[in-house]
């Protein structure tokens, strides 16, 4: 019974915090209409041959995964993982701004070229 | 020809599994010829898919680049390590990895049973037969997993293995966590035929505890290779990142811990006989849910694996599993129900079972949180996801209490504990937890993360218990037989190995716990932009960036740094993190600026140590080495064209351009020409560097006890080994009567153990003469059934 009802307690909670934790998951395209100051994680493709570095961070672009030709710019300071590089796939939290999505520091991610993926990725 | 012999062998592997499944469930209903035949085509199912690795890993061995999965992922260059290996990094030599150890561990556990358990192992065969049948069945019929698929003709080279998993560790990692799923199949499949036999005692458990531990070590272990991996290798430092492939294969291990505690209470009192079931039914789903989110795409992760077509086809088993051991559990309840309760919450009994609901409870949230884009999906139509600091909120408080009764546990005796003997057992471990708590508050900074003092002083409660039941199981024997004190804690551990081999795994566990406590709470971390010459402190120490390095080779250039590391004026040590940037190769290449914008990896610099380690990594300024090499490939294109103002070498180049164009034939000797050149002057423009003065950007951690992490691993590990290891009595060759033998010497080990909780001071007097009476009368009753 105790068990029971402790399950219950964290299940509840559970539910109650993840929904208010969690962060959205946005294509550039969905990005481009949103509202300024609306904060998500971006996810897409870096587009090939837009990475410039200015001083401490990053200016990029990041498009679609699956039409190249809406992509929004992005500008992050902070670690860059290993993999990062035109045409790989990222994750960025970090809010619009006029049209920039400016990325919170240390949270790119970059999707590993996995052995598990084809070659050419 | 070879690949002919693969495909023929996986065919006739299929065959022999569903052979092996049929001539199983015929044989269940009694007749032994069947039940043979099973078996043995399990060892002939084990030949044939031995044969088709052997295949494959001659064609990787031998660059046989006509089998188009050697073309994909090796090539001439691959290093010879690394060619073996390879086979597991592709879709379809992973699904036959799976398929391999499968047959291994059933024939193992088939061989190992065969005078045992006659209801049980037909069922138990079949069930495997029928794992073994869907894999090779899916390499058989699945498309674009032929693991004998050719090219033709033959390609002269290969694509070759991605940099960034040229790791040792990220070779075994693989095969390490796939050995743990798939030794899981063993419990599983044992439990299903004991349901399905209605055989419910403890036997199914005792003939595959050692397939249990080992599955549940083989996943530790890979976890740990991924982690460490993840710490050396990627450039951010850190070694867990909650992503839902690591969570994979954590949910798993998770459910199997709790498996390997409720286990005992079955063995011991015959209790929790649903919850064991239950607990095996969900770990083997669960591992199957870890190859299968491996093989699908339905989770954003940094790990971004191929959409596949395998996918659905193991969700289909996973839904198969589910549904047919919930049919067949909720069917054999009667005979399920135990005719025991717990006498009391002060026992072993049931403090177990508040560890098996807290593993059980961090399973449910990881689970959760893992799924949870699916779900907001479901309910809000917008994949969102969690991030660490959510796992974190639920996973540390859990974590911290079951390091508590992972203290508590083993203080107490089975059935119950008395007032006075809990006093005698549990004073020092709490006296010295707490002057570990107040040592720690008073002197180190330990206070600022109050969660973090809690976890170090139930470890330090944990570890003095452990300590203490080594010591007076030493103690209990040299009063029985003498000898000195190593000596007599080696006998007690070797007689009783299953006991200390569990302890040795509780001590390894308390210190990877108390590691990843300090290096997580009490991590210095730093980003510094410096030129060579310039300092900056970090955690007390001055980081010197005294030059820059480079360095070139035929695959790589590897920018780096020396960073003297200065402790109160004193050189402490040299840190030498670099970048290296791969060559490019095929489409990408063309250009010297190819060669700076290709794949790159982290070299980290690390100086580990018993109370912290130095960790750097760099991320070199190159705009300068670029900028030259954009102007190089603008003089080069100028030379090859033949502009005026060239200088006269380049006449030569264009003219064999030229002559190339016209001629095909030439066209290789010109190509290899232009490569040499291009590779010269990369190098010499990556040397520029040196001269360049750039600034460079260093991450410098310094991370507490981290390297206790993998010691406590280790640690673990032996003890798996101690608990494992067969003891001399079962080696001896079993008789015809072997499942009495087992039997026989469970309760004996019982009356041992019962013994061993006398003497630690765990039993009183009174409940001790209880227990082993009752314990001697049952050994009787078992002896009576043998004379018989």
């Amino acid at each position: 019974m105790v068990a029971l009802g402790v399950a219950v307690l964290l299940a509840v909670a559970l539910v109650y915090t993840s929904f208010s934790a969690s962060t959205e998951a946005l294509k550039p395209s969905q990005l481009l209409s949103a509202a300024p100051g609306t904060s998500a994680d971006l996810t897409g493709r870096v587009v090939k041959g837009s990475v410039q570095r200015r001083g401490d961070s990053l200016r990029f672009r990041v498009a679609d995964r699956d039409d190249v030709s809406k992509s929004i710019p992005v500008t992050y300071a902070g670690t860059v993982p290993d993999p990062f590089r035109g045409g790989r796939e990222i994750v960025l939290t970090g809010t619009v701004d006029d049209g920039l999505f400016v990325g919170e520091r240390d949270t790119l991610v970059t999707k590993c070229p996995s052995k598990f993926s084809s070659s050419n990725a | 020809m070879p690949s002919v012999v693969g495909s023929v062998a996986l065919a006739l592997a299929f065959l022999t599994a569903i052979f092996a499944t049929v001539a199983a469930l015929l044989g269940s209903r009694g007749e032994r010829r069947w039940v043979d035949a099973s078996r043995r085509a399990v060892y002939v199912l084990c030949a044939l898919v031995t044969l088709c690795v052997v295949v494959l890993e001659v064609a990787f061995a031998g660059d046989d680049f006509g089998f188009e999965v050697v073309q994909q992922h090796s090539s001439i260059d691959t290093p010879p390590f690394y060619k073996l290996t390879a086979m597991w990094s592709s879709q379809e030599g992973s699904l036959l990895l799976w398929a391999w150890i499968l047959s291994i561990a059933a024939s193992a556990a088939l061989y190992s049973t065969r005078h045992k358990l006659r209801e049980v192992v037909p069922y138990a065969t079949a069930t495997m037969a029928a794992v073994a049948a869907f894999f090779t069945g899916l390499l058989l019929f699945g498309k674009g997993v032929d693991p004998f698929a050719t090219l033709s003709p033959a390609p002269a080279d290969g694509v070759g293995l991605n940099p960034l998993l040229r790791h040792p560790s990220m070779m075994i990692h693989p095969p390490m966590l796939y050995s743990g799923y798939v030794a899981f199949t063993v419990p599983f499949a044992f439990a299903v035929g004991a349901l399905a036999a209605r055989r419910l005692d403890a036997e199914w458990i005792r003939s595959t505890r050692r397939f249990a531990l080992i599955a549940w070590a083989f996943l530790g272990l890979g976890l740990l290779l991924g982690a460490r991996w993840s710490y050396t290798e990627l450039g951010w430092g850190g070694y867990w990142a909650w992503d839902p492939v690591e969570n994979a294969a954590l949910m798993p291990w998770l459910t199997g811990t709790a498996f390997l505690h409720s286990i005992m209470v079955q063995e011991k009192r015959g209790m929790l006989r649903v919850w064991n079931v239950s607990l095996i039914v969900a770990t083997f789903s669960l591992a199957l849910l870890g190859t299968f989110l491996v093989r699908s795409g339905v989770l954003e992760s940094i790990h971004a694996f191929g959409d596949s077509t395998v996918g659905p086809y193991i969700l289909g088993l996973i839904a198969t599993v589910l549904l047919g051991s919930t049919a067949l559990i909720v069917s054999r309840l009667d005979d399920l129900r135990s005719p025991r309760r717990i006498d009391s919450l002060a026992s072993r009994e049931a403090v177990f079972l508040v560890n098996n609901l807290l593993l059980v409870a961090l399973c449910a949230t990881i689970f959760w949180g893992t799924f949870f884009p699916l779900i907001s999906e479901l309910f809000t139509g917008e994949k969102a996801s969690l991030a660490a600091p959510w796992f974190d909120q639920y996973t540390t408080p859990i974590g911290i209490l079951l390091v508590l009764f992972t203290g508590v546990g083993p203080l107490l005796a089975w059935r119950r504990i008395s007032w006075e003997s809990a006093r005698r057992v549990f004073l020092a471990p709490l006296a010295v937890a707490a002057a570990t708590a107040t040592g720690l508050a008073l002197f180190t900074d330990a206070a600022d993360s109050p969660l973090a003092l809690a976890l170090f002083a139930f470890a330090a409660f944990a570890l003095t218990g452990l300590a203490q039941e080594f010591w007076r199981g030493a103690a209990a024997r040299r009063a029985l037989a003498g000898g000195s004190l190593p000596a007599a804690l080696l006998a007690v551990t070797s007689r009783n190995r299953r006991r200390y081999g569990g302890y040795v795994v509780h001590v390894g566990i308390a210190v990877l716990l108390i590691g990843i406590a300090a290096s997580s709470s009490f991590q210095a971390k730093r980003d510094l932009t410096l030129r060579p010459g310039e300092s900056a402190v970090v955690d007390g120490r001055t980081i010197v960036y005294e030059r820059p390095t480079v360095e070139t080779s035929s695959e790589a250039l590897s920018f780096g740094a020396v960073l003297a590391v200065e402790r109160d004026g004193e050189r402490e040590t040299t840190l030498r993190p670099s970048r290296r940037y791969f060559r490019p190769g095929g489409a990408e290449a063309g250009t010297i600026s190819s060669y700076f914008e290709g794949e790159a990896t982290s070299e980290v610099g690390l100086e580990a140590g018993g109370t912290s380690d130095l960790w750097a990594s760099a991320a070199p300024g190159i705009a300068g080495v670029r900028r030259r090499a954009r102007q190089a490939d603008e003089n080069f294109r100028a030379c090859v064209g033949g502009d005026p103002g060239t200088p006269p070498q380049c006449e030569a180049l264009s003219r064999l351009m030229r002559g190339a164009a016209a001629n095909p034939g030439l066209r290789p000797v010109a190509l290899a020409q232009i490569e040499n050149l291009q590779s010269i002057t990369a190098e010499r423009l990556a040397r520029g560097y040196l001269s360049d003065d750039a600034p460079a950007t260093f991450r410098v951690i310094v991370d507490p006890l981290v390297t206790w992490i993998w010691i406590g691993g280790l640690i673990a590990l032996t003890g798996v080994l101690i608990a494992v290891w067969p003891a001399r009595r079962a080696r001896r060759a079993p008789g015809r009567g072997g499942e009495l033998e087992a039997l026989k010497e469970a309760k004996y080990r019982e009356i041992r153990d019962a013994e061993l909780d006398h003497a630690a001071g765990k039993l009183s007097d009174e409940d001790y003469a209880i227990l082993d009476a009752e314990l001697r009368r049952e050994a009787v009753e078992i002896l009576d059934r043998e004379r018989v």
